[in-house]
């Protein structure tokens, strides 16, 4: 799942949950978030041994089958 | 026959050492000791929040037949007698674990292992101390024993989350205290508040029996006034057989010692700075080898962080929240469901990121004694304070608060905070020592060696007893 569709169901179920104070906590943690993904070519991420991996910044953005 | 204890006690002790000594010739009982820690406690807690429980009858019986033992010929060991106290997170049999919190105690049967092995080694359990709300937070502001203070300035925070046992051992109420330490929990209300206090390498010290935060990220250690103190300590949870020469064992020539410059001296308030430039002048003129290098990835060290610690604490306190929601402090509790969001491919991305930073610091100490940086870039921060002004900026108080101690959870290696004097403010600052995993005790070594060259550098720092 990539950041901005986990920020919006993130905010959404915050928002059914009754807990909207979570919402700018869940802003921070999406950047933490995309910052942390985006270092897996420095931290070596294991899929970047293969040839034809999806980018590393977002191994998984489409959904496996 | 042994004689019996041949003087009344004419003066606080300063510290665990100089109170053992007093205790193993009899010249101060145990008893004694204990009343006059109770006699601070009753003098200033109600207004610091130091402890949440006192277990005054309890800690008086304990002390007698410590006293009763060692008249007889029995002495254990400098912990024989003394009175510590233990952080509320940490079980004691027969008492609430409250963590902090208005959530419902634990009622534990049976000591923690940290806890039977301080007993062992006969120390008086003389209570339990204020923290942070189940240690997730690092000034001490939330939690449902007010407010934690700090007795060089009660509008400012103790620190946290281990604050209470920052302040009982500033103000003289105990000897050494239990901690624990998940991004900085022990290090940093000893430099908020000025005393000493060891996270030992990940694992050493068992933390069954303690309410977790993040099952990968939690040690447990010792903090008191000083690092002979807080060795004795160390030894005394570790295994229940404190003894003075475990320290000395250990020979200290010249130190190598490496400063991690980038990242970590990024955001200093103007007193950290001057302070640590004292201290490193000091050990320099001393005759030990500094230089400056580069931890690689520390600028990470924060996301990865988050990214273990807050999905840890949502699985423990998962069944909490649904049922008690309404008893944890409103940005307690929003921290924790924060997590509940992580995802675990994030998660395990941390994990695999936690692995190259543990590379990175064992790459950095290749070839030194320890690291040597501040343990906090900033003074105690006033209570309630959202954010703090470093230079012309205002930064965020808790991420700034973690910033120097958190990347040594994330890899496991031993660490300790120790005072380096007083700022212009009248506020501690402290520097932080890091050794190799597994090297505890070579790093108290180097830490004792370390606080002598300070003390003779700068002159006598850190909190008396009042």
């Amino acid at each position: 799942m990539d950041i901005a569709a986990w920020l919006a169901r993130a905010t959404a179920d915050a928002d059914v949950r009754g807990l909207p104070d979570l919402k700018p906590l869940l802003d921070t943690l999406a950047r933490a978030t995309q910052a942390l993904r985006d270092a897996d070519a420095e931290f070596r991420h294991p899929a970047g041994e293969h040839a034809d991996a999806a980018p590393l910044d977002h191994p998984h953005d489409q959904d496996a089958g | 026959m042994p004689h019996p204890w041949i003087t009344r006690m004419t003066k606080t002790p300063g510290s665990l050492r100089e109170a053992a000594g007093l205790v193993e010739r009899r010249e101060v009982s145990p008893v004694e000791l204990t009343r006059a820690c109770l006699d601070r406690i009753a003098a200033g807690n109600a207004d610091l929040h130091a402890f949440i429980t006192v277990m005054e009858e309890r800690a008086l019986a304990v002390a007698a037949r410590a006293e009763r033992s060692i008249a007889a010929g029995t002495y254990r060991g400098p912990l024989h007698g003394i009175p510590v106290s233990v952080k509320d997170l940490v079980d004691v049999a027969g008492t609430p674990t409250t963590a902090g919190s208005r959530v419902p105690p634990r009622m534990p049967a049976h000591d923690a292992p940290v806890v039977a092995n301080l007993l062992r080694a006969g120390a008086v359990i003389i209570g339990k101390t204020n923290l942070h709300e189940f240690a997730l937070g690092t000034t001490s502001d939330e939690t449902a024993f007010g407010a934690v203070r700090n007795p060089h300035d009660r509008t400012r925070s103790a620190g946290g989350s281990s604050s209470g046992a920052a302040v009982a051992l500033l103000e003289g109420m105990c000897y050494g205290s239990v901690g624990t330490d998940t991004g900085g929990s022990i290090r940093i209300p000893a430099a908020a508040c000025g005393i000493t206090g060891l996270k030992p390498t990940l694992g050493e010290i068992a933390s069954d029996g303690v309410v977790p935060l993040s099952s990968t990220l939690d040690h447990v250690g010792p903090m008191a006034r000083t690092v002979e103190d807080t060795a004795l300590m160390f030894h005394a949870m570790l295994d229940g057989e404190p003894r003075l020469d475990r320290l000395s064992a250990e020979a200290v020539g010249p130190l190598w010692l490496g400063v991690p410059a980038p990242y970590f001296f990024d955001k200093l308030d103007d007193e950290v700075v001057r302070l640590f430039g004292e201290a490193r002048a000091a050990l320099e003129r001393a005759g030990h080898t500094i230089g400056d290098l580069a931890i690689a990835h520390a600028e990470r060290t924060a996301d990865v962080y988050l990214h273990i610690v807050l999905p840890e604490a949502a699985w423990y306190h998962g069944p909490l929240l649904e049922q008690h929601a309404d008893k944890y402090s409103p940005g307690v509790r929003l921290r924790l469901e924060m997590g509940r969001y992580i995802l675990s491919e994030d998660y395990l991305r941390a994990m695999h990121a936690r692995a190259a930073l543990r590379r990175a610091v064992d790459h950095a100490l290749e070839g030194l004694d320890a690291l040597l940086l501040p343990a906090l870039p900033i003074g105690a921060p006033v209570l309630g304070e959202a954010s703090v002004s470093i230079g012309s900026a205002r930064e965020p108080v808790r991420a700034t608060m973690l910033r120097l101690t958190q990347l040594f959870n994330v890899t496991g290696h031993p660490a300790i905070a120790i005072p380096c004097g007083l700022g212009r403010d009248g506020l501690p600052r402290a520097i932080q020592l890091v050794g190799h995993r597994g090297g505890t005790e070579r790093l108290l070594a180097v830490a004792a060696t370390v606080e002598r060259q300070i003390i003779a550098g700068a002159g006598s720092v850190g909190g008396g007893t009042g």
